[in-house]
């Protein structure tokens, strides 16, 4: 199954899992599927409308999905997507 | 620009490298690098380029020396506690190397400010803690085609890149907007391992050197991922978007805007945490003193992380982190009186949204926090 890398701020909605396998052949499939397995997720990676927040990013391995098929990407099951928030810290 | 004897005594180790030489260390000593920000990020670039003998170096910070800076910010000591931190970086950079010139701006960087203070410079390093300075430093670098040199850090995780190098993508093409206030933690929240922010400092202080030197293969269009626990460099593919509203084909971003406003932050300033009357559904640290004194019934719910709940609690409260609210909701009565608290009320608020959601009506905010519990009830409740 592919992996989902979880960033350390919602890690709190994983049970504290760096990393999540779940079942999906695309992008869209797999977020929903993770999302269903942890519903704190959802409020943070999706709008109200639910469309996948402007300031995460999601990566099947090294490539944004914004330049490839968006949520259709196809996720092959030895693929590793990547979610990317925007992080701010520095002081 | 010539090197002075001594200086050559100084940098033989860069002399010596075909890399560096004469003519590189010629080019450290002709640069000009302004470090937005003195903290956990600004330390580590400011001690490095200083001793690696970048020739000016700009400093912006308006900040004060905190005892919670020195676990990170190694530019400060002890002794400098309540100093302005730039001038207790300008002392530690004057006594490693005299030969830098240190410019000091000391204000905060703003629209009306920012253009006027970057362009004297050739690089920019991007050390700062909020949203709306990011945009900020990436709106006015991509307007003066300044290279930026970025870092950010949570936790045990940190991001590095350049952005606005030639042809190479913005702070806007990674990511478009910010969140909503509220929604990412800082560190003063969140947490920030020590160690950290030097690694991603000295990334950054690294791509700085390299762009003066003209030498290697710059973090350009590409995003470097560093995890400290698995001790983890990851690298994705970072493109510049020509549909960037500030590096794009067709820019819409031609001066710099509001950014407290772009970043959902109102105009208005905050109320402070413990000034103020409470608003609606809010409730001071000295009412809920009150209310625990008069011996009402209610459930005093602490939404912070274990961690925080051992170095300090208000007596009688019980923790749910709120991360874990969503699947321990069953452990509360959504018809009890309620008042919620976390670190400072941010957390809380959210989670008296996400309890609203679930049925529950009697939700109070303790406005400020445990903070303002420790500043106005029990001063022997440690503030961190």
């Amino acid at each position: 199954m592919p992996k989902v890398m979880i960033p350390t701020p919602l890690r709190q909605f994983t049970d504290k899992q760096d990393s999540v396998e779940v079942a999906g052949a695309t992008v869209s499939e797999i977020l929903g599927a993770l999302t269903t397995a942890y519903p704190g997720l959802k409020q943070n990676l999706y709008t109200d409308e639910g469309k996948l927040r402007s300031f995460v990013n999601v990566y099947v391995n090294d490539e944004d999905i914004r330049y490839m098929n968006k949520d259709k990407t196809p996720v092959a099951a030895t693929d590793t997507v990547t979610i990317v928030p925007s992080i701010a810290g520095g002081r | 620009m010539a090197l002075s004897q001594e200086e050559i005594q100084r940098y033989s180790r860069h002399l010596i490298m075909p890399e560096v030489g004469v003519e590189g260390q010629e080019k450290l000593k002709a640069a000009k690098v302004l470090l937005v920000g003195t903290g956990g990020l600004g330390a580590p670039m400011a001690l490095y380029l200083t001793a690696a003998g970048v020739g000016t170096i700009g400093l912006v910070d308006f900040d004060v020396v905190d005892f919670s800076n020195l676990q990170r910010q190694v530019i400060h000591g002890t002794k400098d506690v309540g100093k302005p931190k730039i001038d207790s970086a300008i002392e530690s950079m004057n006594d490693i190397n005299p030969f830098v010139k240190v410019i000091r701006h000391e204000v905060a960087l703003r629209s009306d400010n920012a253009l006027d203070i970057i362009k004297d410079y050739d690089i920019v390093a991007d050390g700062t803690d909020n949203f709306p300075t990011r945009y900020l430093v990436n709106d006015a670098c991509v307007l003066l085609k300044k290279p930026n040199a970025y870092g950010s850090i949570f936790r045990f995780e940190g991001q590095a890149t350049v952005f606005a190098y030639p042809g190479g993508p913005c702070y806007r093409c990674l990511y478009p907007e910010p969140p909503p206030p509220g929604l990412v933690p800082s560190c003063a929240e969140g947490g920030v391992l020590g160690i950290l922010p030097g690694i991603v400092g000295l990334v950054q202080a690294t791509e700085v050197v390299k762009l003066i030197l003209g030498k290697g293969d710059p973090l350009v269009g590409r995003l470097m991922l560093y995890d400290a626990l698995g001790m983890k460099f990851r690298e994705l593919k970072l493109r510049r978007n020509p549909e960037c509203p500030a590096c794009g084909d067709h820019p819409t971003v031609t001066k710099l805007i509001d950014y407290e406003q772009f970043c959902g932050i109102p105009a208005a300033p905050p109320p402070q945490p413990t000034g103020g009357a409470p608003a609606m559904g809010e409730i001071d640290a000295k009412g809920l003193k009150a209310k625990i004194d008069s011996g009402d019934k209610f459930v005093l719910l602490d939404v912070r992380e274990p961690n925080e709940f051992q170095i300090g609690r208000i007596p009688g409260s019980i923790l749910i982190p709120l991360g874990d609210l969503p699947k321990r909701v069953n452990e509360l009565d959504p018809n009890a009186d309620m008042v919620v608290h976390c670190k400072m009320g941010g957390r809380s608020a959210k989670a008296i949204d996400f309890l609203k959601t679930q049925g529950f009506s009697k939700l109070t905010n303790l406005k400020g926090g445990i903070t303002a519990w420790s500043d106005q009830v029990d001063p022997s409740v440690p503030k961190y």
